[in-house]
This record gives C-alpha cells, sequence and structure tokens, in this order.
C-alpha cells in the first residue's frame, strides 16, 4: 500500500533498467507524484541544463493512492525540465496507466541520458528492459499504442507514448496514454522523444498491498466517495458536460477570453458548450457525446467520448482512416475554448476533429490553439503572409485554416514547423513579442484574469508558466467553492491563490485527480492519505507538504534563472480593458497583488524565498 | 430471495472500482489482473461493458470439472471452486461457453465468480449502478420497465 518502496532508474545512454529502493525521508517530506519526482529531480540535474539534452532527466511517478480505491486514484504525472519555458514542467494524467505501473511493484521510473537509437520501455512487472523502436518512430500515438498491443498480443498492456510533433521537434509535445489521456501541458513529450524515447509500456499483475488500516482506510475511502456523489458539480455537472460545463458558465460571467485574449466573450460559446454536445445533428440525428467516460478508479467520471459529423468537412474525404470514424476523446472545456473561442472557431466538428489528432500525434491542444490564435492575430495585422501559411487564409473564425495548420503541424512542414514553436517564440519571429499570450513561455487557459483577478495572479506565479491546474482560484471566485469572493476584486486574492496553489501541490502529489477538489477539501483528502500511508498525514502536515513543494519548484526556477521580472502578464492583460459584457472596464491589477503574496509566501521582494522559509520547510 | 449480478453496460463508465473490490475481496490487496469481473473497453463505440459469470442453473463448469471441485452453494446457488479439490486442468475453463471461469498460473487453479458469499463486492463498489444484486426471477424488470412506460405514452397520446 500506498509506497512501493521501489523505483526504476533506466539510463537510456546505456541502455540499463536498474531497480532501486525508494527514498523514504524525501517521500515522507514530499509525498510522492509531483512533489517527490521534483525531488529527484532537483537533486539529481543542474537546474541550468538544456530541457532538449541527455543531461535532463524524465520522470514518470505515480502517488500513494495511485492504484487503491480512493477515487480518481490512478493518476501519474511526468516531471522534467520544459522546453517551452525553461521551467519546471509536471504534467498529469489519469487514464489506466498510473495503476498499471503500480501493480508493476514501481514508484516512480526515471529516464536519464539519451538512447543512440529509438527505443521503448517494456515492463512486466519485474521485468524491465529497453527494445527496439525503429518500428514505431515515425509512427502516431495511436498507431504505435495499436502496434505494441498487437506485438505483445496483450490487450491488458497499457501504453504512454509520444506522437509524430514530439519527434518533429514541435515544444509543446504531450505523453499521451490510453490513447486519449495526456500529460499535456509544457511540452514533456518533446523532452521524451529528445530521448528517443517512443513509447513505455506496462503490466502490472502483482497487486497493491492493503491499507495497514484497512478498516479506517475504507471508511474514510467511502466518505469521500459519498462526498463527491453529493456534490452537484462532481455528482452531476462533470458526469453529465465534462469539464465543458463551465463553458457557458465562464462566457456569462464576463471572464471568458476570444481571439487570442483581443476579446472577452465569444458569441459562438453556445455552439461549442458542453450543452452543445449533447444536441441532436442534421446529419444522422445524433448528438456529438456517445457517453462520458472514467479514468482508473474515478467515480465522477468527466471523461468525454465523442464522434465528429460524417458528413463534416474535416473527415468527410478521409473514409480510409478509421480512426476518425469511430468514437475517442472528445472535448473538454481548455481544449474547446483554446482551438474554439481562442481562434474565433464556433464549428463543434471541426474542433473535435483537432482534438482528435492532438490525441493521435500527442500535442498540448492548449497551446497549441493559443499558438494559431496568435498566428491568426498577426496574419490579419499583415505580419504574416499567406507566403508563410503556405497558402492558409489564416484568419480568425476561419475552421478550415485551423483544420490545415493542425495538419501541417503533425507532419512539422512548412509553417507547421513554425507553429510548434509555441507563441512566444512565433510572435518574437513576426515581431510582435506582446501578441503572445502567455507567461514564462506557456500559454493561457480559458479564463480571463482581467474580468477574474485572481487568477491572473496565478497565472503570473505559476511554477510550470500559465497555468489554471496549479491554483484553481476559479473555484472561489465564480463558482463559490469553498467560499465565492469577488470575480473583480483584488483583496483576499495573495491568500487565496497561495492557499489554492499549495493544496494543489499536494493533490497532485497524492495520486489523485484534482477535479476531486471541487467537492474535497483537505479535511476530506487528508483522511485517506493518512489511512493509505505510514506515518501521521494530518490536514496541516498536507498544507505544509504542499508549500514545501511549491518552494521547491520556486527554488528550482529561480536556480534556473528565473526572477521576480518572469511573475508577469502580456500587457493586453494589463493594459487594454475589455470592451463590453459584464466585466467591461476591467484590466488585471496584478500590481496590487504581487506585493502581498510574496510577502505571505515569505519571499523576498525579487521573489526569492527568505533563508527563514526555506529553514520553516525544511529546504 | 435468490439474487442475481445484474450488469447494465449502459451504465458503466469503465471505472473498474468493481475489479479493485473483487480483487481486494479475494485476495486482500488491489490487483485488478486477479479481478473475476471483468470490463471490457469498446473503444470505437465508446461503450464499455461489465461481465462475469452468470451462474448457470445446469452449470458447464460443474458438470465438466472431473474431481468435483465445483459445487452449489446452496443459500446464493453459486457455483463455487473448491481450491483444495481442484487440480488446475482446465478442462472447465474449456466447457463454460461464456470463458468466465479461468485458470490462474499463481495458484495454479481456476478461479471464477462465487458471489462473495450473497454480498458480491463488485455491487458494492459499483458507483452507477452499473452492477446490482437483484431478484434473480426480475432481471428483465428495468427494460419491461422502460417498454412499459412507452406505452403509457403511447395511450397518452392516443387519449388525447
Ligand atoms: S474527474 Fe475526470 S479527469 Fe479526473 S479522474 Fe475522473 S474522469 Fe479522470
Amino acid at each position: 500500500m500506498s509506497w512501493t518502496r521501489k523505483i526504476l532508474r533506466v539510463n537510456l545512454t546505456e541502455g540499463t533498467c536498474t531497480p532501486e529502493p525508494l527514498n523514504m525521508q524525501w517521500a515522507n517530506d514530499y509525498l510522492g507524484q509531483r512533489g517527490l519526482a521534483t525531488k529527484y529531480l532537483v537533486e539529481e540535474t543542474d537546474p541550468k541544463v538544456h530541457p532538449l539534452s541527455p543531461e535532463n532527466k524524465l520522470i514518470m511517478a505515480t502517488g500513494p493512492l495511485t492504484g487503491t480505491m480512493v477515487s480518481t486514484g490512478g493518476r501519474y504525472s511526468v516531471i522534467t525540465k520544459g522546453p517551452l519555458t525553461g521551467a519546471i514542467a509536471c504534467s498529469n494524467s489519469g487514464g489506466f496507466l498510473g495503476n498499471e505501473f503500480k501493480n508493476a511493484g514501481w514508484d516512480m521510473i526515471i529516464f536519464e541520458g539519451r538512447s543512440p537509437t529509438p527505443v521503448y520501455l517494456y515492463i512486466e512487472n519485474d521485468l524491465a528492459e529497453l527494445r527496439p523502436a525503429e518500428h514505431l518512430w515515425g509512427k502516431s500515438a495511436w498507431e504505435a499504442d495499436d502496434i505494441l498491443h498487437a506485438d505483445h498480443q496483450d490487450p491488458n498492456l497499457r501504453v504512454a507514448v509520444i506522437g509524430r510533433t514530439s519527434e518533429n521537434g514541435c515544444l509543446f509535445g504531450c505523453v499521451i496514454n490510453d490513447r486519449h489521456r495526456a500529460a499535456g501541458r509544457s511540452g514533456v513529450g518533446t523532452v521524451m522523444a529528445s530521448k528517443h524515447l517512443k513509447a513505455v509500456a506496462v503490466r502490472g499483475t502483482l497487486g497493491v498491498a492493503a491499507p495497514h488500516s484497512s478498516d479506517e482506510f475504507f471508511k474514510a475511502v467511502a466518505d469521500g466517495k459519498e462526498v463527491l456523489a453529493e456534490n452537484p458539480v462532481t455528482g452531476q455537472g462533470l458526469p453529465t458536460y465534462g469539464t465543458q460545463v463551465l463553458m457557458n458558465v465562464i462566457n456569462g460571467v464576463g471572464g471568458l477570453p476570444a481571439r487570442n485574449m483581443r476579446d472577452v466573450g465569444f458569441e459562438g460559446a453556445e455552439n461549442i458548450s458542453g450543452e452543445a454536445m449533447h444536441e441532436p445533428r442534421a446529419s444522422d440525428g445524433k448528438p456529438n457525446l456517445v457517453t462520458n467516460a472514467a479514468c482508473f478508479g474515478c467515480t465522477i467520471a468527466c471523461g468525454r467520448i465523442s464522434t465528429i459529423d460524417k458528413t463534416h468537412f474535416s473527415i468527410r474525404d478521409k473514409a480510409d482512416k478509421p480512426q476518425y470514424q469511430g468514437a475517442s476523446g472528445g472535448l473538454e472545456y481548455e481544449a474547446a475554448w483554446s482551438l474554439g473561442a481562442d481562434t474565433g472557431v464556433d464549428d463543434l466538428d471541426a474542433l473535435t476533429y483537432v482534438n482528435f489528432v492532438c490525441n493521435e500525434d500527442g500535442f498540448d491542444p492548449i497551446s497549441f490553439g493559443c499558438t494559431v490564435a496568435a498566428a491568426m492575430e498577426l496574419f490579419e495585422a499583415g505580419k504574416i503572409t499567406l507566403e508563410d501559411t503556405g497558402g492558409i487564409d489564416l484568419r480568425f473564425g476561419n475552421a478550415e485554416a485551423l483544420v490545415a495548420v493542425t495538419e501541417a503541424l503533425v507532419t512539422g512542414e512548412g509553417f507547421g514547423a513554425v507553429i510548434g514553436m509555441g507563441s512566444k517564440r512565433l510572435c518574437e519571429k513576426y515581431g510582435d513579442a506582446d501578441l503572445s499570450m502567455s507567461v514564462k513561455g506557456l500559454e493561457f487557459p480559458a479564463y480571463d484574469p482581467r474580468g477574474i483577478q485572481g487568477i491572473g495572479l496565478n497565472y503570473a506565479t505559476s511554477n510550470r508558466g500559465a497555468c489554471h491546474v496549479r491554483g484553481y482560484t476559479i473555484a472561489s471566485e465564480i463558482l463559490g467553492i469553498p467560499v465565492k469572493t469577488e470575480q473583480t476584486d483584488t483583496d483576499g486574492k495573495p491568500e487565496l491563490v497561495k492557499a489554492f496553489q499549495d493544496a494543489t501541490a499536494l493533490v497532485d502529489s497524492a495520486g489523485i485527480c484534482l477535479f476531486t477538489t471541487f467537492a474535497w477539501g483537505m479535511e476530506n483528502i487528508a483522511p485517506q492519505i493518512d489511512a493509505a500511508c505510514e506515518g501521521d498525514w494530518s490536514v496541516e502536515r498536507c498544507l505544509e507538504v504542499g508549500e514545501r513543494i511549491w518552494n521547491l519548484e520556486r527554488m528550482y526556477n529561480n536556480a534556473a534563472g528565473f526572477t521576480a521580472d518572469d511573475d508577469k502578464l502580456p500587457k493586453r492583460l494589463l493594459k487594454e480593458a475589455i470592451k463590453s459584457g459584464p466585466t467591461k472596464g476591467q484590466v488585471n491589477r496584478l500590481g496590487e497583488m504581487l506585493p502581498k503574496y510574496y510577502e505571505i509566501r515569505g519571499w523576498t521582494e525579487s521573489g526569492e524565498p527568505t533563508p527563514e522559509t526555506v529553514s520553516r520547510l525544511g529546504l | 430471495m435468490q439474487r442475481s449480478l445484474y450488469l447494465d453496460p449502459a451504465k458503466c463508465t469503465g471505472c473498474l472500482q468493481c475489479e479493485m473490490a473483487c480483487s481486494y475481496e479475494k485476495l486482500g490487496e488491489f490487483n485488478p489482473s486477479r479481478s473475476l469481473i471483468k470490463v471490457f473497453t469498446f473503444h470505437e463505440e465508446g461503450r464499455f461493458a461489465p461481465y462475469t459469470c452468470t451462474q448457470c442453473d445446469d452449470a458447464w463448469c460443474l458438470r465438466a470439472c472431473p474431481v468435483d471441485a465445483i459445487t452449489i452453494n446452496l443459500s446464493t446457488a453459486a457455483k463455487v471452486v473448491n481450491e483444495a479439490k481442484c487440480v488446475g486442468c482446465k478442462v472447465c475453463t474449456i466447457a463454460c461457453p461464456f470463458g468466465t471461469v479461468n485458470y490462474v498460473h499463481e495458484t495454479g487453479k481456476v478461479g471464477k465468480c462465487d458471489l462473495c458469499d450473497g454480498d458480491p463486492a463488485c455491487a458494492r463498489a459499483c458507483p452507477t449502478e452499473a452492477i446490482t444484486f437483484i431478484d434473480a426471477n426480475a432481471t428483465g424488470y428495468e427494460r419491461m420497465r422502460a417498454f412499459a412506460e412507452k406505452s403509457i405514452s403511447a395511450a397518452n397520446a392516443t387519449a388525447s
């Protein structure tokens, strides 16, 4: 139970796989997954390494609750230095892979070096070996997944794999598992590609041992499940509409950015919303959504399984491509926003198709959609020309252009290679760096920091760049969870952001899904950790571990060269007021929040943890 | 009342709580690979289907066993493998038309669902009622109810 106490070290340069005991002192201080793997990365690598060099390491890590009956207990994360940002990168994924690692007996796998030729890692319980992957290189994530299943003749094999975009050097490649779950952000797939590691295929049959105090454990687990079932968001909203339950809500409160965040409020939001996914379409009377689906152990089941309208232009001429004809992972809110509202496209089938391709070839739909949006603005301003795009008419709202540029990214040719650099490098290349809607090089998710103040502070200070799942203050500022704070106020937001960031760091280190926190507070989570793990895991200890992790990540970034100057938002969000709607006139007032945030974090004015903070947290 | 496991694929989300519950009940560990109920994913159809032993009245496995290792639990009517007697010959795995009794290499015996002595762990763990344990004589009632409901709307339409 909790930890298997075993990690696997894979040296790709040497071609060796070596088991090691888990450092239990670090597990006590950092719990697991995100926190613990960050600790290993910090101890073992120079923060200044080039993210795509053999000296960078890539860690796949589970949490102590992964593989248990705790609801959503199937998560794993990929931790490395990210190529898009040069900052710490940690991407979390559901699906079924994390459980399989745990059942094979491994808490964590550390990849180091670079293989001279493409390889994949095969794990069957104690057996772990690198095998040639020349036949997989150049294949999409889905093709490689199919080939591995066929080669091993094992339908229960779980596969994590990169697509062609990562191989082609796209800086926001993901690691895809179970076909449509992804360690999605920060380019962790690109790092995997740089190591010539195409896939990890794993089968575990050892079982995860029973908790040491099983009555207490099952009581805490049952209580947790009941809270999820009775909560309107986790019990009804998420299973019915997925995260797409948010599209109309966020648009309604003046928090939905559109067209590279030039506007707030998108007139086409309803057409690409969770509700629209339930509407029967004209061609065959069937809705976009086939069913909801769960990750391993999840009693929420927010996943979307969708189909594309067979008569839609994106797949009409692709009858020879069966992968687009059936059901697969459908739109989540962030993807529907970035691929849709941010590019001005409100064509649900076009977005579903592009989302399929994001999974098929492993790239982050948020960074991709935002980069396309930035390119569209530059195109409309005449700074990117038809010649640059290879004839793609990259205007806002052009669904055909969105589809064309998606297909170009997969081949990595022509303008596709430019899009693959991400918005920061693209905007610099075309002479208007301010148009990149990003922090530390990572593109924004779907909440406008002008209309919702606290999330702006979270974006500015998030350790992996603009990211909502580092401190999801939307829960409080819009949904009133656990208490409602006024979205356009800055008062109390530094405290709110810090509390969310620390709690999230803990959740991401436990093996469970962040979406539980729509219903669960630390008072629901800590007892489950406590019953599963040795030692005393009180609410206070959990929060302290969360804060320790946050500071550890911060110190890594500082050592990598980031300073307080990088805790900023694009000019547009500080200067260009929202033009219309319920939040008209607002800009983000980061300056009112940031000094206080540093103060309550126990950081100096230049954004470094003070010696007292470092010693208080035992760093 | 005799009860049956009633499996409704339309309600299944594929979360595998049932597989964890089953393996915990039988082995005291969370080990989906050893679960006696399996959830199958039909990716392209977007469907999930739990499946396990139907507890045939006149059970092929029981009849096929050369050492009488499979017997009937008289209170639940489950067909139960007596591990002390089972010799691992696998004849029952060939005889079962549904594939729900399988060899377990870790024990050298066969394994199949035994309804957990009348309180199946899978049904308790299922968060969506895709697996329920109901009156064995009424496993069609849910569907009957759906058709009955259609008949009232038809009757209403005729009346108005
Ligand atoms: S809430 Fe959604 S993302 Fe989280 S574990 Fe459940 S299905 Fe997966």
